[in-house]
C-alpha cells in the first residue's frame, strides 16, 4: 500500500517542509521559499490524482483506450499562475520593506515597529 | 429584462471596469468609472434578489453554454443574493465618498491604481459568492485577495507594508488549504459542482478523504474569515491600510470568507456529515466564544480607534460563527443577520475614522477628547453605529443578537445565551469609552484646529448607520431574508 501510493509521501513530505519553513524561518525571502514548497506540494497532489496507471494523454487516437484524466491538470495550470501572482506580489512587498526598514528580518523590524509608533512615513 | 444573465453580469462589470481605470488613469475619470460600475452593480444585485425572492427560485447561469455537472454554474439563491446585495451596496458607498478622502493618503498619482485593485477585489468576492463551481471558489479568492494585499500595502505607514506581508502569508496558506480541500473532494467525488458534489457525498461519512477536505476547507476559510485564534493578521491590516480600504474589507472580505464557509458546510457537506458525524460545532462553538470574549476584552484596552475597532470585528466574527455552530435554521439565520449588522455597521464606524484622522490628525483615542461638539455629525454616526454595534433595540444589530439568543435557547444552549449577552456588555464598554472622550470630556487646551473632514465622508458613514437604524426597525428585508435562506440552506443539507 505504502510502495502504491508513495506520491502521497512526497505530497505530505513537501507541504510539511514548506510549513515548517514559513513558520520558523524570520527571512521573508525564505518564508516566501516556504510558501512555494507548500503551493507546490499541492499541485502536485492534484497532478498524480489526473494519472490513470497505462493512461495516455487525453487525445483520441487509434490504438488508445486509457488516458489519463486533464481535469486535474488544467485546473493547476490556473493555481501555478496563481503561485506565481502571489510570489510576485509576495517579492514586491519585500523589496519595499527592504527599502523602507533596511532590512528583510523579520525579529529586526518588528523590533523598529516597536520603537516607533507607528504613525512614522 | 433576463434575469437568467444576471449573475455573470455581476464579475463582468467590475471585471472590464478595473482595466479601464488603469488605461484611463486620470484620478477623476477613474474614480466616475468605479462609482459607475459599484452603483451599476448594485442595481444588478438589487433586481437579483427581488427575482430570487419573487419566483422562489434560483438563478442558473452556464458558462458557455456547458451544462452543469461539467460545465461551470454561477447560482444564486435567497443566501447569497442577499450576500451579494451587501458586498455591492457597501462598495458603491464607499467608492463613491472615496474621491476626497484618498488624496489624503495616497498621491493624485495613485488613485487609479486604488480604484482598479479595489474593483478586482470586488470582482473576487462577488465571483466567490455567485459561483456554484468548488474550484472557481478558490480562483476567485486568491484574485480578490491578491487585491487586498495590494490595497492594504498603499497605506501611509511603512507597518502597511509589513501588516501586507503577513496578510499575503497567512492568506495564501489559508487560500492554499482550501485548494487543498477541493482537491481531496474531487479526488472522492470525481465532481466540482457543488450541488452535485452534495448528491455524491451522501453516504460517504466514513470515506477518510472527504473527512480530511472537511477538515482543510475549514481550516482555510477560518483562516481567511479570521476566526480566533487565525486572526492574527487582522487587527494590523485593518489599523495601517488607507482608512477607506479598511472601511471596504472590514465589510466585505471576512464576510464573504464566512459565506464560503457555510455555503460548503451545508450546501456540499451537510449538517448530517459536518455536525453530526464529524461534530464541528464543538470545535466552531467554542472558537466562537472565545473570540468574542477574548478580542472584546483586547478591544477595551487599545489606545487607538482603529485598532480597537479592529479587534472588536474580530469579536462580531466570532458571533457569525456562533450562529453557524447551532447547525439549526435559527442559529443559520442569526448569523446571517449578525453579517449584515457587522458589515453595514463595521463599515460605517471604519469611515467615521477616516473622517476623525482627517479632522483631527490622529486615531489615537486620547486626541478626540471633546471632538463630539466639534464634529457632531461624524460622532453621531459613530454612537449609532456602536449602538448597533452592541446591539441595543432598534436597530440591526438588535435583531441578530436576539435571534441568537432565541436560536441558542432553542437548543437548550442557556449559558450560551448568558454568554452572548455578557459579551455584549464588553462591547458597551468599549464603544463606551470613545463616547466617553468624545462627548463627554472637554477638549485639551491646545488641541489644534479641527480640519473640516470631506462631506462625503461623513454622508457615507450615516447613510450606512442609517441602514442599520432602518434595517433595525424593519425587520423583514433583513431577519425575513435571512430565514428564507436558512431554511431553503437547512432544507438542502437535510
Amino acid at each position: 500500500m505504502t510502495a502504491g501510493h508513495y506520491q502521497y509521501w512526497i505530497v505530505a513530505v513537501l507541504m510539511m517542509t514548506g510549513l515548517y519553513v514559513v513558520i520558523s524561518k524570520g527571512n521573508m525571502i525564505k518564508k516566501i521559499i516556504g510558501l512555494n514548497l507548500f503551493q507546490v506540494s499541492v499541485i502536485l497532489l492534484y497532478v498524480s490524482m489526473g494519472k490513470v496507471e497505462g493512461g495516455t494523454a487525453p487525445i483520441v487516437a487509434e490504438g488508445f483506450e486509457v488516458y489519463s484524466n486533464p481535469v486535474p491538470h488544467v485546473l493547476m495550470l490556473t493555481a501555478i499562475v496563481v503561485g506565481v501572482a502571489t510570489t510576485a506580489l509576495a517579492l514586491s512587498f519585500v523589496v519595499r520593506i527592504h527599502e523602507a526598514y533596511g532590512t528583510v528580518e523579520e525579529d529586526e523590524v518588528l523590533a523598529m515597529e516597536d520603537d516607533s509608533t507607528g504613525s512614522d512615513a | 429584462m433576463n434575469a437568467a444573465q444576471l449573475p455573470a453580469l455581476q464579475i463582468v462589470i467590475p471585471l472590464l471596469a478595473a482595466p479601464v481605470c488603469v488605461a484611463l488613469r486620470q484620478p477623476r475619470v477613474a474614480w466616475l468609472t468605479a462609482v459607475v460600475a459599484t452603483w451599476s452593480s448594485l442595481a444588478v444585485a438589487v433586481v437579483l434578489l427581488q427575482h430570487v425572492l419573487a419566483t422562489g427560485e434560483a438563478v442558473s447561469y452556464h458558462l458557455g453554454g456547458h451544462a452543469p455537472p461539467h460545465g461551470i454554474e454561477l447560482r444564486v439563491d435567497a443566501l447569497n443574493a442577499f450576500v451579494l446585495l451587501i458586498v455591492t451596496g457597501i462598495s458603491a458607498v464607499v467608492v463613491s465618498a472615496s474621491r476626497k478622502s484618498l488624496s489624503e493618503e495616497l498621491s493624485e498619482k495613485q488613485h487609479y491604481l486604488y480604484f482598479a485593485a479595489t474593483l478586482l477585489c470586488m470582482t473576487g468576492l462577488l465571483g466567490m459568492t455567485v459561483t456554484a463551481d468548488a474550484f472557481n471558489v478558490f480562483v476567485f479568492l486568491e484574485i480578490s485577495s491578491l487585491s487586498a494585499y495590494s490595497l492594504i500595502s498603499m497605506g501611509r505607514s511603512r507597518r502597511a507594508l509589513t501588516a501586507a506581508y503577513q496578510y499575503l502569508v497567512m492568506g495564501t496558506l489559508g487560500g492554499t488549504f482550501i485548494l487543498l480541500g477541493i482537491g481531496l473532494l474531487y479526488m472522492a467525488t470525481g465532481s466540482l459542482n457543488m450541488a452535485d458534489l452534495a448528491v455524491r457525498l451522501q453516504g460517504m461519512e466514513a470515506n477518510r478523504t472527504v473527512q480530511t477536505a472537511l477538515a482543510f476547507l475549514v481550516l482555510g476559510a477560518s483562516i481567511k474569515l479570521a476566526l480566533f485564534p487565525l486572526h492574527v493578521w487582522l487587527p494590523n491590516a485593518y489599523a495601517f491600510a488607507p482608512a477607506m480600504v479598511t472601511a471596504l474589507l472590514a465589510a466585505t472580505a471576512t464576510k464573504v470568507a464566512f459565506y464560503v464557509l457555510v455555503r460548503f458546510l451545508f450546501g456540499v457537506f451537510g449538517t448530517d456529515f459536518a455536525f453530526d458525524a464529524m461534530h464541528l460545532d464543538r470545535v466552531l462553538m467554542p472558537l466562537a466564544l472565545a473570540a468574542m470574549f477574548s478580542a472584546s476584552i483586547v478591544a477595551v484596552f487599545q489606545r487607538d480607534l482603529r485598532r480597537m475597532l479592529a479587534f472588536s470585528s474580530v469579536a462580531q466574527i466570532g458571533y457569525m460563527v456562533l450562529g453557524l455552530s447551532f447547525a439549526s435554521e435559527l442559529g443559520l439565520a442569526g448569523g446571517i443577520v449578525h453579517l449584515f449588522n457587522h458589515a453595514v455597521v463595521k463599515s460605517s464606524l471604519f469611515l467615521v475614522m477616516a473622517a476623525v484622522a482627517i479632522g483631527v490628525g490622529s486615531t489615537q483615542i486620547e486626541d478626540l477628547r471633546g471632538i463630539g461638539r466639534r464634529m457632531p455629525w461624524c460622532m453621531g454616526a459613530f454612537v449609532v453605529g456602536g449602538l448597533s454595534l452592541i446591539g441595543v433595540p432598534l436597530t440591526v444589530g438588535f435583531v441578530s443578537k436576539w435571534i441568537l439568543v432565541r436560536a441558542a435557547l432553542e437548543a437548550g444552549l442557556w449559558p450560551v445565551a448568558v454568554l452572548i449577552l455578557l459579551s455584549s456588555l464588553l462591547a458597551v464598554v468599549y464603544v463606551w469609552r470613545v463616547v466617553e472622550v468624545a462627548w463627554f470630556e472637554a477638549p485639551a487646551e491646545d488641541a489644534p484646529q479641527v480640519r473640516r473632514p470631506p462631506a462625503g465622508v461623513v454622508c457615507a458613514a450615516w447613510t450606512l448607520a442609517a441602514a442599520a437604524l432602518v434595517f433595525g426597525v424593519f425587520t423583514d428585508a433583513t431577519a425575513g431574508v435571512a430565514l428564507r435562506a436558512a431554511r431553503m440552506l437547512m432544507e438542502v443539507s437535510s
